[in-house]
Protein backbone atom coordinates (compact mmCIF):
# COMPACT_ATOMS: atom_id res chain seq x y z
CA UNK A 1 0.00 0.00 0.00
CA UNK A 2 2.90 2.36 0.69
CA UNK A 3 3.37 3.21 -3.00
CA UNK A 4 0.09 5.12 -2.77
CA UNK A 5 1.91 7.71 -0.66
CA UNK A 6 3.96 8.68 -3.72
CA UNK A 7 0.87 9.86 -5.56
CA UNK A 8 -1.37 12.79 -4.70
CA UNK A 9 -4.61 10.81 -4.74
CA UNK A 10 -6.50 13.20 -2.50
CA UNK A 11 -5.35 16.13 -4.61
CA UNK A 12 -6.58 14.42 -7.78
CA UNK A 13 -9.98 13.69 -6.25
CA UNK A 14 -10.10 17.28 -4.99
CA UNK A 15 -9.74 18.41 -8.64
CA UNK A 16 -12.61 16.04 -9.50
CA UNK A 17 -14.75 17.64 -6.80
CA UNK A 18 -13.86 21.16 -7.98
CA UNK A 19 -14.69 20.27 -11.59
CA UNK A 20 -18.01 18.81 -10.44
CA UNK A 21 -19.09 21.72 -8.25
CA UNK A 22 -18.05 24.50 -10.66
CA UNK A 23 -19.56 22.90 -13.75
CA UNK A 24 -22.72 22.01 -11.78
CA UNK A 25 -23.19 25.73 -11.01
CA UNK A 26 -22.70 26.64 -14.67
CA UNK A 27 -24.96 23.82 -15.83
CA UNK A 28 -27.78 24.88 -13.50
CA UNK A 29 -27.69 28.48 -14.76
CA UNK A 30 -27.60 27.36 -18.40
CA UNK A 31 -30.26 24.72 -17.73
CA UNK A 32 -32.68 27.24 -16.21
CA UNK A 33 -32.22 29.61 -19.17
CA UNK A 34 -32.72 26.77 -21.67
CA UNK A 35 -35.76 25.42 -19.80
CA UNK A 36 -37.31 28.91 -19.68
CA UNK A 37 -36.78 29.13 -23.45
CA UNK A 38 -38.27 25.70 -24.06
CA UNK A 39 -41.50 26.36 -22.13
CA UNK A 40 -41.91 29.96 -23.29
CA UNK A 41 -44.89 31.04 -25.44
CA UNK A 42 -42.51 32.34 -28.14
CA UNK A 43 -42.03 29.75 -30.93
CA UNK A 44 -38.60 31.10 -31.96
CA UNK A 45 -37.26 30.72 -28.40
CA UNK A 46 -38.69 27.21 -28.14
CA UNK A 47 -37.08 26.25 -31.45
CA UNK A 48 -33.66 27.64 -30.47
CA UNK A 49 -33.78 25.95 -27.06
CA UNK A 50 -34.82 22.63 -28.58
CA UNK A 51 -32.13 22.86 -31.26
CA UNK A 52 -29.36 23.52 -28.71
CA UNK A 53 -30.52 20.69 -26.43
CA UNK A 54 -30.90 18.13 -29.21
CA UNK A 55 -27.58 18.94 -30.85
CA UNK A 56 -25.46 19.12 -27.70
CA UNK A 57 -26.81 16.10 -25.89
CA UNK A 58 -26.39 13.89 -28.93
CA UNK A 59 -22.74 14.92 -29.20
CA UNK A 60 -20.22 12.89 -27.21
CA UNK A 61 -18.93 14.84 -24.20
CA UNK A 62 -15.44 13.84 -25.30
CA UNK A 63 -15.95 15.82 -28.52
CA UNK A 64 -17.30 18.82 -26.58
CA UNK A 65 -14.31 18.88 -24.23
CA UNK A 66 -11.77 18.35 -27.02
CA UNK A 67 -13.62 21.06 -28.95
CA UNK A 68 -13.13 23.60 -26.16
CA UNK A 69 -9.40 22.95 -26.24
CA UNK A 70 -8.66 22.41 -29.96
CA UNK A 71 -11.39 24.69 -31.27
CA UNK A 72 -12.05 27.49 -28.79
CA UNK A 73 -8.56 27.83 -27.35
CA UNK A 74 -6.02 26.68 -29.94
CA UNK A 75 -7.85 27.85 -33.08
CA UNK A 76 -10.07 30.73 -32.00
CA UNK A 77 -7.72 31.96 -29.30
CA UNK A 78 -10.17 31.99 -26.39
CA UNK A 79 -8.23 32.04 -23.12
CA UNK A 80 -9.85 31.72 -19.72
CA UNK A 81 -6.78 32.49 -17.61
CA UNK A 82 -4.19 35.23 -17.62
CA UNK A 83 -1.41 34.05 -19.93
CA UNK A 84 1.32 35.70 -17.91
CA UNK A 85 0.63 33.31 -15.03
CA UNK A 86 3.09 30.45 -14.55
CA UNK A 87 0.24 27.95 -14.29
CA UNK A 88 -1.46 29.26 -17.42
CA UNK A 89 -1.81 25.91 -19.23
CA UNK A 90 -3.21 24.05 -16.21
CA UNK A 91 -5.64 26.80 -15.20
CA UNK A 92 -6.78 27.36 -18.77
CA UNK A 93 -7.38 23.64 -19.40
CA UNK A 94 -9.25 23.33 -16.11
CA UNK A 95 -11.53 26.24 -16.96
CA UNK A 96 -12.05 25.02 -20.53
CA UNK A 97 -13.08 21.64 -19.09
CA UNK A 98 -15.52 23.35 -16.72
CA UNK A 99 -16.94 25.29 -19.68
CA UNK A 100 -17.36 22.11 -21.75
CA UNK A 101 -18.92 20.16 -18.87
CA UNK A 102 -21.35 23.01 -18.13
CA UNK A 103 -22.36 23.45 -21.78
CA UNK A 104 -23.04 19.70 -22.03
CA UNK A 105 -24.66 19.10 -18.63
CA UNK A 106 -26.88 22.19 -19.00
CA UNK A 107 -28.94 20.32 -21.60
CA UNK A 108 -29.71 17.54 -19.12
CA UNK A 109 -30.55 20.06 -16.38
CA UNK A 110 -32.90 21.77 -18.88
CA UNK A 111 -34.67 18.51 -19.69
CA UNK A 112 -35.03 17.67 -15.98
CA UNK A 113 -36.56 21.07 -15.21
CA UNK A 114 -38.83 20.93 -18.24
CA UNK A 115 -40.11 17.50 -17.28
CA UNK A 116 -40.77 18.85 -13.79
CA UNK A 117 -42.86 21.74 -15.15
CA UNK A 118 -44.71 19.40 -17.51
CA UNK A 119 -45.42 16.99 -14.63
CA UNK A 120 -47.65 19.59 -12.96
CA UNK A 121 -51.23 18.72 -13.98
CA UNK A 122 -52.80 21.32 -16.27
CA UNK A 123 -55.80 21.56 -13.92
CA UNK A 124 -53.56 23.09 -11.24
CA UNK A 125 -52.68 26.11 -13.37
CA UNK A 126 -56.18 26.34 -14.81
CA UNK A 127 -57.67 26.42 -11.32
CA UNK A 128 -55.12 29.04 -10.29
CA UNK A 129 -56.03 31.24 -13.26
CA UNK A 130 -59.73 30.66 -12.58
CA UNK A 131 -59.40 32.15 -9.08
CA UNK A 132 -57.80 35.20 -10.68
CA UNK A 133 -54.05 34.75 -10.15
CA UNK A 134 -51.81 36.51 -12.64
CA UNK A 135 -49.05 34.76 -14.64
CA UNK A 136 -46.33 35.57 -12.10
CA UNK A 137 -48.54 34.43 -9.22
CA UNK A 138 -49.51 31.19 -10.97
CA UNK A 139 -45.84 30.47 -11.51
CA UNK A 140 -44.68 31.47 -8.02
CA UNK A 141 -47.49 30.08 -5.87
CA UNK A 142 -48.79 27.06 -7.79
CA UNK A 143 -46.58 25.71 -10.59
CA UNK A 144 -42.97 26.21 -9.46
CA UNK A 145 -43.33 24.82 -5.91
CA UNK A 146 -44.70 21.57 -7.37
CA UNK A 147 -42.24 21.51 -10.26
CA UNK A 148 -39.19 22.01 -8.01
CA UNK A 149 -40.26 19.09 -5.83
CA UNK A 150 -40.45 16.66 -8.71
CA UNK A 151 -37.15 17.89 -10.16
CA UNK A 152 -34.99 16.78 -7.22
CA UNK A 153 -34.70 13.12 -8.26
CA UNK A 154 -33.74 13.71 -11.92
CA UNK A 155 -31.32 16.51 -10.94
CA UNK A 156 -29.67 14.13 -8.46
CA UNK A 157 -28.92 11.64 -11.22
CA UNK A 158 -27.61 14.47 -13.42
CA UNK A 159 -25.24 15.50 -10.62
CA UNK A 160 -23.99 11.93 -10.14
CA UNK A 161 -23.49 11.52 -13.88
CA UNK A 162 -21.60 14.83 -13.92
CA UNK A 163 -19.28 13.61 -11.18
CA UNK A 164 -18.38 10.59 -13.30
CA UNK A 165 -18.19 12.68 -16.49
CA UNK A 166 -15.47 14.90 -15.02
CA UNK A 167 -13.05 12.02 -15.79
CA UNK A 168 -13.32 13.06 -19.46
CA UNK A 169 -11.48 16.28 -18.59
CA UNK A 170 -8.38 14.07 -18.62
CA UNK A 171 -8.69 14.14 -22.43
CA UNK A 172 -7.33 17.71 -22.35
CA UNK A 173 -4.87 16.98 -19.57
CA UNK A 174 -6.71 18.14 -16.46
CA UNK A 175 -5.02 16.31 -13.58
CA UNK A 176 -8.10 14.68 -12.05
CA UNK A 177 -8.57 11.19 -10.64
CA UNK A 178 -8.64 9.17 -13.88
CA UNK A 179 -5.50 10.84 -15.27
CA UNK A 180 -3.68 9.95 -12.06
CA UNK A 181 -5.04 6.40 -12.33
CA UNK A 182 -3.65 6.15 -15.87
CA UNK A 183 -0.25 7.32 -14.66
CA UNK A 184 -0.31 4.90 -11.72
CA UNK A 185 -1.26 1.98 -13.98
CA UNK A 186 1.67 2.79 -16.24
CA UNK A 187 4.17 3.03 -13.36
CA UNK A 188 2.91 0.36 -10.95
CA UNK A 189 1.92 -2.46 -13.27
CA UNK A 190 2.00 -5.18 -10.62
CA UNK A 191 -0.38 -3.26 -8.36
CA UNK A 192 -2.97 -2.44 -11.01
CA UNK A 193 -5.87 -4.18 -9.32
CA UNK A 194 -5.18 -2.26 -6.11
CA UNK A 195 -5.01 1.02 -8.06
CA UNK A 196 -8.37 0.29 -9.70
CA UNK A 197 -9.93 -0.65 -6.36
CA UNK A 198 -8.74 2.57 -4.71
CA UNK A 199 -9.97 4.80 -7.55
CA UNK A 200 -13.29 2.91 -7.75
CA UNK A 201 -13.80 3.33 -4.00
CA UNK A 202 -13.02 7.03 -4.41
CA UNK A 203 -15.83 7.42 -6.92
CA UNK A 204 -18.24 5.34 -4.83
CA UNK A 205 -17.45 7.60 -1.86
CA UNK A 206 -18.14 10.68 -4.00
CA UNK A 207 -21.37 9.50 -5.63
CA UNK A 208 -23.06 7.17 -3.13
CA UNK A 209 -23.71 9.62 -0.25
CA UNK A 210 -24.95 12.27 -2.72
CA UNK A 211 -27.29 9.71 -4.28
CA UNK A 212 -28.61 8.50 -0.92
CA UNK A 213 -29.08 12.01 0.49
CA UNK A 214 -30.79 13.42 -2.58
CA UNK A 215 -32.89 10.26 -2.97
CA UNK A 216 -34.12 10.77 0.60
CA UNK A 217 -34.83 14.43 -0.13
CA UNK A 218 -36.67 13.55 -3.36
CA UNK A 219 -38.92 11.10 -1.52
CA UNK A 220 -39.49 13.58 1.29
CA UNK A 221 -40.46 16.58 -0.82
CA UNK A 222 -41.93 14.64 -3.77
CA UNK A 223 -45.59 15.15 -4.63
CA UNK A 224 -47.52 11.88 -4.63
CA UNK A 225 -49.80 11.66 -7.65
CA UNK B 1 -44.40 21.84 -28.21
CA UNK B 2 -47.89 21.20 -29.43
CA UNK B 3 -50.98 21.18 -27.27
CA UNK B 4 -51.50 23.18 -24.14
CA UNK B 5 -48.90 24.22 -21.64
CA UNK B 6 -49.33 24.32 -17.89
CA UNK B 7 -48.03 27.83 -17.82
CA UNK B 8 -50.39 29.85 -19.97
CA UNK B 9 -53.72 29.87 -21.81
CA UNK B 10 -54.11 30.07 -25.55
CA UNK B 11 -52.85 33.63 -26.22
CA UNK B 12 -55.39 36.35 -26.89
CA UNK B 13 -54.81 39.42 -29.10
CA UNK B 14 -52.76 41.32 -26.52
CA UNK B 15 -50.60 38.31 -25.65
CA UNK B 16 -50.04 37.64 -29.35
CA UNK B 17 -48.81 41.21 -29.87
CA UNK B 18 -46.52 40.85 -26.87
CA UNK B 19 -45.19 37.56 -28.21
CA UNK B 20 -44.36 39.22 -31.52
CA UNK B 21 -42.35 41.75 -29.54
CA UNK B 22 -40.49 38.98 -27.68
CA UNK B 23 -39.85 37.16 -30.95
CA UNK B 24 -38.31 40.27 -32.52
CA UNK B 25 -36.17 41.01 -29.44
CA UNK B 26 -34.98 37.41 -29.13
CA UNK B 27 -34.44 37.12 -32.88
CA UNK B 28 -32.22 40.22 -32.84
CA UNK B 29 -30.23 38.89 -29.88
CA UNK B 30 -29.80 35.47 -31.54
CA UNK B 31 -28.79 37.12 -34.82
CA UNK B 32 -26.22 39.25 -32.98
CA UNK B 33 -24.69 36.15 -31.37
CA UNK B 34 -24.68 34.30 -34.70
CA UNK B 35 -23.05 37.28 -36.41
CA UNK B 36 -20.38 37.46 -33.69
CA UNK B 37 -19.59 33.73 -34.04
CA UNK B 38 -19.48 33.84 -37.83
CA UNK B 39 -17.30 36.94 -37.95
CA UNK B 40 -14.95 35.39 -35.41
CA UNK B 41 -14.69 32.24 -37.56
CA UNK B 42 -14.17 34.42 -40.64
CA UNK B 43 -11.35 36.32 -38.90
CA UNK B 44 -9.58 33.06 -38.15
CA UNK B 45 -10.06 31.96 -41.76
CA UNK B 46 -12.25 28.98 -40.87
CA UNK B 47 -14.96 29.60 -43.48
CA UNK B 48 -12.88 29.35 -46.67
CA UNK B 49 -13.26 26.70 -49.37
CA UNK B 50 -9.84 25.31 -48.45
CA UNK B 51 -11.22 24.56 -44.98
CA UNK B 52 -14.49 22.94 -46.03
CA UNK B 53 -13.41 21.51 -49.38
CA UNK B 54 -11.87 18.32 -47.96
CA UNK B 55 -15.34 17.21 -46.89
CA UNK B 56 -16.50 17.23 -50.51
CA UNK B 57 -13.71 14.79 -51.45
CA UNK B 58 -14.92 11.18 -51.37
CA UNK B 59 -11.48 10.09 -50.10
CA UNK B 60 -11.99 11.98 -46.82
CA UNK B 61 -15.11 9.94 -46.17
CA UNK B 62 -13.96 6.54 -47.44
CA UNK B 63 -10.47 6.96 -46.02
CA UNK B 64 -11.11 8.19 -42.46
CA UNK B 65 -14.65 9.05 -41.48
CA UNK B 66 -16.66 6.04 -42.64
CA UNK B 67 -14.20 3.40 -41.36
CA UNK B 68 -14.19 5.29 -38.04
CA UNK B 69 -17.97 5.35 -37.99
CA UNK B 70 -18.03 1.62 -38.71
CA UNK B 71 -15.68 0.95 -35.79
CA UNK B 72 -17.82 3.12 -33.51
CA UNK B 73 -21.01 1.29 -34.49
CA UNK B 74 -19.33 -2.13 -34.22
CA UNK B 75 -18.11 -1.42 -30.70
CA UNK B 76 -21.48 0.02 -29.64
CA UNK B 77 -23.51 -2.91 -31.00
CA UNK B 78 -21.07 -5.45 -29.60
CA UNK B 79 -21.23 -3.79 -26.20
CA UNK B 80 -25.02 -3.64 -26.02
CA UNK B 81 -25.41 -7.24 -27.27
CA UNK B 82 -22.97 -8.53 -24.65
CA UNK B 83 -24.47 -6.35 -21.93
CA UNK B 84 -28.02 -7.63 -22.50
CA UNK B 85 -27.64 -11.17 -21.07
CA UNK B 86 -25.52 -9.82 -18.21
CA UNK B 87 -28.18 -7.23 -17.47
CA UNK B 88 -30.91 -9.88 -17.60
CA UNK B 89 -29.06 -12.18 -15.18
CA UNK B 90 -28.28 -9.42 -12.69
CA UNK B 91 -31.72 -7.82 -13.01
CA UNK B 92 -33.37 -11.13 -12.19
CA UNK B 93 -30.80 -11.87 -9.46
CA UNK B 94 -31.69 -8.61 -7.72
CA UNK B 95 -35.31 -9.80 -7.60
CA UNK B 96 -34.38 -13.18 -6.16
CA UNK B 97 -36.08 -14.49 -3.04
CA UNK B 98 -32.70 -15.56 -1.70
CA UNK B 99 -30.84 -12.94 0.24
CA UNK B 100 -27.43 -14.43 -0.63
CA UNK B 101 -28.12 -13.89 -4.34
CA UNK B 102 -29.98 -10.59 -4.10
CA UNK B 103 -27.48 -8.69 -1.95
CA UNK B 104 -24.22 -9.45 -3.81
CA UNK B 105 -25.92 -8.88 -7.17
CA UNK B 106 -27.21 -5.53 -5.93
CA UNK B 107 -23.79 -4.54 -4.60
CA UNK B 108 -22.07 -5.38 -7.92
CA UNK B 109 -24.65 -3.47 -9.94
CA UNK B 110 -24.36 -0.41 -7.70
CA UNK B 111 -20.55 -0.54 -7.80
CA UNK B 112 -20.30 -0.63 -11.59
CA UNK B 113 -22.90 2.12 -11.91
CA UNK B 114 -20.90 4.35 -9.58
CA UNK B 115 -17.55 3.96 -11.36
CA UNK B 116 -16.94 6.14 -14.47
CA UNK B 117 -16.77 4.24 -17.77
CA UNK B 118 -13.36 5.75 -18.46
CA UNK B 119 -11.97 4.20 -15.27
CA UNK B 120 -13.44 0.82 -16.29
CA UNK B 121 -11.89 1.14 -19.77
CA UNK B 122 -8.48 2.09 -18.36
CA UNK B 123 -8.57 -0.86 -16.01
CA UNK B 124 -9.64 -3.27 -18.78
CA UNK B 125 -6.81 -1.98 -20.96
CA UNK B 126 -4.29 -2.47 -18.16
CA UNK B 127 -5.67 -5.94 -17.40
CA UNK B 128 -5.40 -7.11 -21.02
CA UNK B 129 -1.91 -5.66 -21.37
CA UNK B 130 -0.57 -7.06 -18.13
CA UNK B 131 -2.29 -10.40 -17.60
CA UNK B 132 -3.26 -11.66 -21.05
CA UNK B 133 -1.63 -12.09 -24.42
CA UNK B 134 -4.29 -10.19 -26.33
CA UNK B 135 -2.78 -8.76 -29.50
CA UNK B 136 -2.12 -5.04 -29.16
CA UNK B 137 -4.04 -4.41 -32.41
CA UNK B 138 -7.34 -5.56 -30.93
CA UNK B 139 -6.63 -4.56 -27.33
CA UNK B 140 -8.29 -1.12 -27.62
CA UNK B 141 -11.46 -2.76 -29.00
CA UNK B 142 -11.44 -5.33 -26.18
CA UNK B 143 -10.89 -2.66 -23.53
CA UNK B 144 -13.55 -0.30 -24.88
CA UNK B 145 -16.12 -3.08 -25.21
CA UNK B 146 -15.37 -4.56 -21.77
CA UNK B 147 -15.60 -1.13 -20.11
CA UNK B 148 -18.90 -0.47 -21.86
CA UNK B 149 -20.29 -3.94 -21.05
CA UNK B 150 -19.49 -3.63 -17.34
CA UNK B 151 -21.19 -0.26 -17.09
CA UNK B 152 -24.14 -0.90 -19.40
CA UNK B 153 -24.70 -4.38 -18.00
CA UNK B 154 -25.40 -2.76 -14.64
CA UNK B 155 -27.64 -0.10 -16.19
CA UNK B 156 -29.56 -2.73 -18.15
CA UNK B 157 -29.90 -4.79 -14.96
CA UNK B 158 -31.81 -1.86 -13.49
CA UNK B 159 -33.88 -1.60 -16.67
CA UNK B 160 -34.77 -5.30 -16.53
CA UNK B 161 -35.65 -5.01 -12.85
CA UNK B 162 -37.87 -1.99 -13.46
CA UNK B 163 -39.50 -3.65 -16.46
CA UNK B 164 -40.28 -6.82 -14.52
CA UNK B 165 -41.57 -5.10 -11.36
CA UNK B 166 -43.76 -2.76 -13.43
CA UNK B 167 -45.62 -5.68 -15.08
CA UNK B 168 -49.11 -6.11 -13.61
CA UNK B 169 -49.12 -8.41 -10.58
CA UNK B 170 -51.91 -10.41 -12.23
CA UNK B 171 -49.38 -11.82 -14.69
CA UNK B 172 -47.38 -13.73 -12.08
CA UNK B 173 -50.43 -14.45 -9.90
CA UNK B 174 -52.21 -16.10 -12.84
CA UNK B 175 -49.08 -18.12 -13.68
CA UNK B 176 -48.67 -19.32 -10.10
CA UNK B 177 -52.37 -20.23 -10.07
CA UNK B 178 -51.76 -22.40 -13.13
CA UNK B 179 -49.10 -24.25 -11.17
CA UNK B 180 -45.96 -22.84 -12.81
CA UNK B 181 -42.83 -22.80 -10.70
CA UNK B 182 -40.92 -19.60 -9.75
CA UNK B 183 -38.29 -20.08 -12.46
CA UNK B 184 -40.92 -20.92 -15.06
CA UNK B 185 -42.91 -17.79 -14.25
CA UNK B 186 -39.77 -15.68 -14.65
CA UNK B 187 -38.50 -17.33 -17.86
CA UNK B 188 -41.75 -17.96 -19.73
CA UNK B 189 -44.06 -15.21 -18.47
CA UNK B 190 -42.26 -12.19 -17.05
CA UNK B 191 -38.96 -11.96 -18.98
CA UNK B 192 -40.49 -12.12 -22.50
CA UNK B 193 -42.90 -9.32 -21.63
CA UNK B 194 -40.17 -7.31 -19.94
CA UNK B 195 -37.94 -7.60 -23.02
CA UNK B 196 -40.69 -6.24 -25.28
CA UNK B 197 -41.26 -3.41 -22.81
CA UNK B 198 -37.55 -2.64 -22.72
CA UNK B 199 -36.91 -2.39 -26.46
CA UNK B 200 -37.18 1.43 -26.59
CA UNK B 201 -35.06 1.69 -23.45
CA UNK B 202 -32.36 -0.52 -24.96
CA UNK B 203 -32.23 1.60 -28.11
CA UNK B 204 -31.95 4.81 -26.07
CA UNK B 205 -29.13 3.19 -24.14
CA UNK B 206 -27.41 2.60 -27.47
CA UNK B 207 -27.14 6.40 -27.81
CA UNK B 208 -25.21 6.53 -24.53
CA UNK B 209 -22.97 3.69 -25.71
CA UNK B 210 -22.21 5.40 -29.03
CA UNK B 211 -21.19 8.55 -27.17
CA UNK B 212 -19.07 6.54 -24.74
CA UNK B 213 -17.05 4.83 -27.47
CA UNK B 214 -15.59 8.28 -28.26
CA UNK B 215 -13.72 8.05 -24.95
CA UNK B 216 -11.79 5.04 -26.17
CA UNK B 217 -10.93 6.98 -29.32
CA UNK B 218 -9.18 9.71 -27.37
CA UNK B 219 -7.72 7.89 -24.38
CA UNK B 220 -6.97 4.38 -25.67
CA UNK B 221 -6.29 5.23 -29.35
CA UNK B 222 -9.22 3.08 -30.38
CA UNK B 223 -9.63 3.74 -34.15
CA UNK B 224 -13.22 4.95 -33.94
CA UNK B 225 -14.82 8.05 -35.49
CA UNK B 226 -13.51 10.28 -32.70
CA UNK B 227 -9.92 9.20 -33.24
CA UNK B 228 -10.02 8.80 -37.05
CA UNK B 229 -11.43 12.23 -37.77
CA UNK B 230 -8.27 13.82 -36.39
CA UNK B 231 -6.39 12.80 -39.53
CA UNK B 232 -8.46 15.36 -41.47
CA UNK B 233 -7.35 18.49 -39.53
CA UNK B 234 -3.85 17.04 -39.38
CA UNK B 235 -3.77 17.16 -43.20
CA UNK B 236 -5.78 20.29 -43.93
CA UNK B 237 -5.47 22.41 -40.73
CA UNK B 238 -9.27 22.75 -40.68
CA UNK B 239 -9.91 22.18 -36.97
CA UNK B 240 -13.27 23.90 -36.64
CA UNK B 241 -14.89 22.50 -39.82
CA UNK B 242 -13.71 18.99 -38.84
CA UNK B 243 -15.12 19.31 -35.33
CA UNK B 244 -18.44 20.52 -36.75
CA UNK B 245 -18.68 17.75 -39.35
CA UNK B 246 -17.76 14.94 -36.97
CA UNK B 247 -20.15 16.37 -34.37
CA UNK B 248 -22.94 16.39 -36.94
CA UNK B 249 -22.27 12.74 -37.80
CA UNK B 250 -22.75 11.83 -34.14
CA UNK B 251 -25.83 14.06 -33.85
CA UNK B 252 -27.47 12.47 -36.90
CA UNK B 253 -26.65 8.91 -35.80
CA UNK B 254 -27.89 9.48 -32.24
CA UNK B 255 -30.86 11.52 -33.42
CA UNK B 256 -32.02 8.62 -35.59
CA UNK B 257 -31.57 6.18 -32.70
CA UNK B 258 -33.53 8.43 -30.30
CA UNK B 259 -36.27 8.88 -32.86
CA UNK B 260 -36.57 5.10 -33.40
CA UNK B 261 -36.71 4.61 -29.62
CA UNK B 262 -39.49 7.11 -29.08
CA UNK B 263 -41.46 5.89 -32.10
CA UNK B 264 -41.18 2.34 -30.78
CA UNK B 265 -42.22 3.49 -27.33
CA UNK B 266 -45.29 5.22 -28.73
CA UNK B 267 -46.20 2.14 -30.74
CA UNK B 268 -45.77 -0.21 -27.77
CA UNK B 269 -47.74 2.08 -25.49
CA UNK B 270 -50.68 2.42 -27.83
CA UNK B 271 -51.05 -0.97 -29.41
CA UNK B 272 -53.99 -2.88 -28.06
CA UNK B 273 -54.45 -6.44 -26.98
CA UNK B 274 -51.74 -8.67 -25.60
CA UNK B 275 -49.21 -5.83 -25.56
CA UNK B 276 -47.10 -4.99 -22.55
CA UNK B 277 -48.76 -2.55 -20.24
CA UNK B 278 -48.20 1.16 -20.60
CA UNK B 279 -46.93 1.50 -17.04
CA UNK B 280 -44.20 -1.07 -17.64
CA UNK B 281 -43.09 0.62 -20.87
CA UNK B 282 -42.76 3.98 -19.16
CA UNK B 283 -41.04 2.51 -16.09
CA UNK B 284 -38.33 0.89 -18.21
CA UNK B 285 -37.80 4.03 -20.29
CA UNK B 286 -37.67 6.19 -17.18
CA UNK B 287 -34.75 4.19 -15.84
CA UNK B 288 -32.82 4.81 -19.02
CA UNK B 289 -33.89 8.45 -19.06
CA UNK B 290 -32.41 8.74 -15.60
CA UNK B 291 -29.13 7.30 -16.88
CA UNK B 292 -29.07 8.74 -20.36
CA UNK B 293 -27.30 11.76 -18.95
CA UNK B 294 -24.53 9.46 -17.88
CA UNK B 295 -22.29 10.58 -20.70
Amino acid sequence: MDFLGRYDLLGAFWVTVQLTVLSACGAVVLGIVLAAMRVSPVPLMRACGAAYVNVVRNTPLTLVIIGTSLGLYQTLGLTLASDTSTEFIDTNNFRLAVLGLALYTGTFVCEAIRSGVNAVPIGQAEAARAVGLRFGQVLRIVVLPQAIRSVVAPLASVLIALTKNTTIASAIGVAEASLLMKEMLENEGDKGILVFTVVAIGFVVLTLPVGVALGWLARRVGVKR
Amino acid sequence: MTGRSVLYDVPGPRARRRNVGYTVAFGLAAAAIAWFVVSRLEDKGQLTTAMWGPFLEPSTWTGYLLPGLRTTVTAAVLAIVLALPIGAVFGVARLSDHRWIRVPAGALVELFRAVPVLVLMLFADFYYAYYTGVDSDVRPLFSVVVGLVLYNGSVLAEVFRAGITALPAGQSEASFALGLRKAQVMVSILLPQAVAVMLPAIISQLVVVVKDTALGGVILSFPDLMSNYRIVPANFQNVIPSLIVVGLIYVVLNGVLSWVASALQGWLAHRRGGGPELAAVTAATDIVAAHSDSL
